[in-house]
């Protein structure tokens, strides 16, 4: 047992921690979300440069090669920065749709224009309130055509293609759909966190290729969200880390009743709390990271458990990052909302926590 | 990353179960078990020498401890590995945690030469057993408020006062005691720490009844109790630092695995009881709460795996270690709710006839004891407010002033 990332990965870390630092201080994210821009371009396109978006995409795909292990240390930077990029729709779900289930003509032709950035791919599922399930949308595909409405989409507006999950006669397919071809309307959707922009997609026999065989959807959609939640949750724990750091910073300089309000066990306690939830989802994450990177049969279950942990603790940092401190906390003008918003907006999208709740019971129940 | 063992290690984990098979029932794992702080009988304490000195003989006691101490030079992950293994099969009750997982360690540390000679060795092979004298009825969670005196009589140390909650201290040889020697400065400089013999004149035990029945602690009174001043540990006044070493140990080996094992256990047991006709592992706010229990025990598995494997790299165990034991023993007593409420009337009951489940009912009453023991909740967030987060301390009204000016409850009698 050795639960250490190496020194090489480590380097991969500080560097991108070192560049956000840097090019995504918390007025990009700013600016995304009072602007209405769907994205950062130029932090996207310094990111593409750099060559994160295809960290573990395959050489022969136009990517780096190397590895899940460097992905999630980037995905926790990328938390931390609260990075106002479609990195985790893009890369995340539809780059590992297609390098789960494509073709090799499909990979050779999507993936190195999503490792270099030049096309931004997303994931349609959800179709409004119900179960966030792969077997229950409405949507159809007839083998060349999609119609149906899909919402939310994650970077739906700014997105090139999607990967649509769809009805075809008994069964559920995967659809890679070109956003800008005919047939596709789309809506930009009032988010909770706008620097992190939701769609609506309507289409109306709008072209599909299919992705993975008829049928075949669900289990290649389970198998995407299981990669997504542990690299969402790396995003996440990021998050609450800063989050924390913010409080705890705050609470130092803040002085009542003549002394730091830090130095109140109310308070003390309660940062103790974040920092241990934190640590369980942190805990959890090298389990699924170290998983996921060898695709072990523990995925499922390390993957369910990680999202349910990071959710749970990114959201308790940032609902306690306000109340910390206190009513300015609360004012547009301090960043705690930043926070709370990317909490909220990374919480709702693959699945609520409570769904993965239920998806774990079922996988844990399976294996006792 | 691999959180599979290396071939060396699976190596050791193989020879570990061998010698385990050779000597010991397998438990079946689908059965409960028994409740915390159950009162050693004296049969349980001989079959616990028995099984340690077979230990001992075959080269598996104290793994993590020197070769010329009884060890056996290991590092914390084959220890780690063979009480996994051990855990699998029927052992009598655990008696040594306390002078094996924090007193021999003080010992080592803070000791001097004769000292080890003389005691960590025999020790390890346990035929005699060992206690701690720390708590006091007024020094709980604020130790180096404590007021048991030394007093410094030629070559000798004379004890007198209270101590509380000594774990074990009837069937106990020796002890290890913390003490004021100077109330004249402040309270943490004041202290001075001891081996001492439990059979001493002046030593007397009494065994405290918990409110789950079980006599698991002590109070011990000392009236003109001598020590030898060849049993201080650490020098006059030092009392406080090798205090801590201990406290550190305690923590890590009380924190260890609290709760975790137990969520499996859960999961039968939703799928055994009913909710409207149907299996409560059916039930969706049965689901709920089994999955937050999962991502809770699984999360501080982990933790602790993650705190083991950089210890094992030769550093000594840090403040995180605070964290399995401050989520740890309240997830055990949310865990034994919940499974006692899924048993619905039966809940009500302590009775073994009437559920094979009763030892979650016994665990949920011995449970506060457990958020209490080594460290309270409170003082665990307390130090990972402060020595991880780096938070400020609480004001203190005790800073700086000579301990006896101190205003105490127990001053106030």
């Amino acid at each position: 047992m050795n639960l250490e990332f190496s020194d090489e990965q480590k380097f991969v870390q500080k560097a991108a921690r070192d560049y956000l630092a840097e090019h995504s201080k918390l007025d990009v994210c700013r600016k995304v979300l009072e602007s209405g821009q769907p994205y950062a371009a130029e932090l996207w396109k310094g990111v593409a440069e750099l060559g994160w978006l295809g960290t573990a995409i395959p050489e022969a795909y136009g990517g780096a090669g190397l590895g899940y292990l460097e992905l999630v240390l980037i995905s926790q930077e990328l938390g931390r920065a609260l990075a106002p990029i479609p990195f985790s729709s893009s890369i995340y779900l539809c780059a590992e749709a297609i390098l789960q289930a494509g073709s090799e003509e499909q990979k050779k032709k999507y993936l190195p224009k999503l490792a270099a950035g030049e096309l931004i791919g997303t994931f349609a599922l959800a179709e409004g309130t119900g179960d966030f399930n792969a077997n229950d949308v409405e949507t159809k595909f007839d083998g060349k055509s999609v119609s149906g409405v899909k919402l939310p989409v994650p970077d739906g507006v700014s997105a090139g293609i999607a990967v649509v999950v769809a009805k075809e006669g008994a069964g559920v397919s995967l659809v890679l759909v070109n956003l800008d071809g005919s047939g596709v309307t789309r809506t930009n959707l009032a988010a909770f966190d706008p620097s992190r922009p939701q769609a609506k997609l309507e289409f109306t026999a709008a072209a599909g290729e299919r992705l993975g065989a008829a049928g075949a959807g669900a289990k290649i959609a389970s198998a995407v969200l299981d990669r997504a939640a542990v690299l969402i949750g790396y995003e996440q724990i990021g998050g609450a880390e800063r989050a924390l750091e913010m409080t705890r910073n705050y609470t130092m300089g803040r002085f009542a009743f003549g002394r730091p309000i830090a130095s109140f066990q109310a308070l003390k306690h309660r940062m103790a709390d974040v920092f241990a939830k934190i640590q369980i989802a942190l805990s959890n994450g090298y389990y699924a990271a170290w998983a996921l990177s060898n695709d072990n049969d523990e995925l499922p279950v390390a993957a369910a458990t990680t999202r349910v942990a990071a959710c749970d603790a990114f959201t308790l940092a940032c609902e306690e990052l306000i109340q910390m401190h206190g009513g300015v906390g609360y004012t547009w003008e301090y960043d705690c909302h930043l926070f709370y918003r990317r909490a909220r907006g990374l919480a709702s999208t693959i699945g609520s926590p409570n769904e993965w709740r239920d998806t774990l019971v079922t996988r844990v129940d399976a294996t006792i | 990353m691999n959180f599979d063992d290396t071939p060396q290690e699976a190596e050791f984990r193989t020879k570990a179960r061998a010698f385990l098979d050779a000597h010991l029932k397998k438990l079946d794992p689908t059965a409960g078990e028994a409740g915390e702080f159950e009162n050693e009988s004296r049969d349980d304490i001989a079959r616990a020498k028995k099984w340690q000195a077979t230990k001992f003989d075959a080269g598996w006691a104290v793994l993590t401890w020197p070769k010329e101490y009884g060890g056996q030079g290991l590092g914390r992950l084959e220890n780690v590995i063979f009480n996994q293994e051990e855990a699998k099969y029927h052992v009598p009750p655990p008696v040594y945690g306390i002078g094996h997982g924090m007193l021999g360690p003080t010992i080592m540390a803070h000791g001097n030469q004769a000292q080890k000679d003389r005691f960590v060795k025999e020790m390890a092979r346990g035929q005699v057993i060992w206690c701690q004298l720390f708590s006091e009825p007024a020094a709980g969670s604020d130790l180096a408020g404590l007021r048991t005196s030394a007093v410094r009589d030629g070559n000798d140390w004379i004890i007198n006062g209270q101590k509380i909650w000594s774990t074990g201290a009837q069937y106990c040889d020796w002890g290890m005691i913390v003490t004021r020697h100077d109330p004249n400065v402040p309270k943490h400089d004041g202290l001075t720490y001891f081996i001492i013999d439990m059979k001493s004149p002046g030593v007397e035990i009494r065994p405290i009844k918990q409110i789950n029945g079980g006599s698991g602690f002590n109070e011990v009174f000392f009236t003109n109790a001598r020590v030898p001043d060849s049993q201080r540990v650490g020098g006059v006044g030092e009392g406080w630092k090798v205090s801590i070493t201990t406290l550190m140990n305690e923590r890590v080996s009380i924190g260890a695995g609290q709760g975790a094992g137990r969520v499996k256990d859960l999961f039968r047991l939703a799928r055994k009881v009913k909710r409207g006709g149907k299996p409560a592992i059916q039930d969706s706010a049965t689901r709920q709460k089994l999955a937050d229990f999962f991502v809770v025990s699984k999360g501080l598995q982990y933790t602790g795996y993650r705190t083991l494997s950089a210890i094992s790299r030769g550093a000594t165990p840090g403040p995180e270690g605070s964290i399995g034991k401050a989520v740890g023993a309240p997830l055990s007593q949310a865990m034994a709710l919940f499974a006692s409420e899924l048993q619905g009337a039966v809940g009500g009951l302590l009775d073994r006839s009437a559920s094979p489940d009763a030892s979650w009912m016994e665990g949920y009453l011995a449970s506060p004891g457990i958020r209490i023991a080594g460290g309270t909740d409170e003082v665990l967030r307390n130090i990972i407010a402060e020595r991880v987060l780096g938070l400020p301390a609480e004001t203190r009204a005790d800073k700086g002033i000579a301990f006896r000016d101190i205003p105490s409850s127990a001053a106030r009698k």
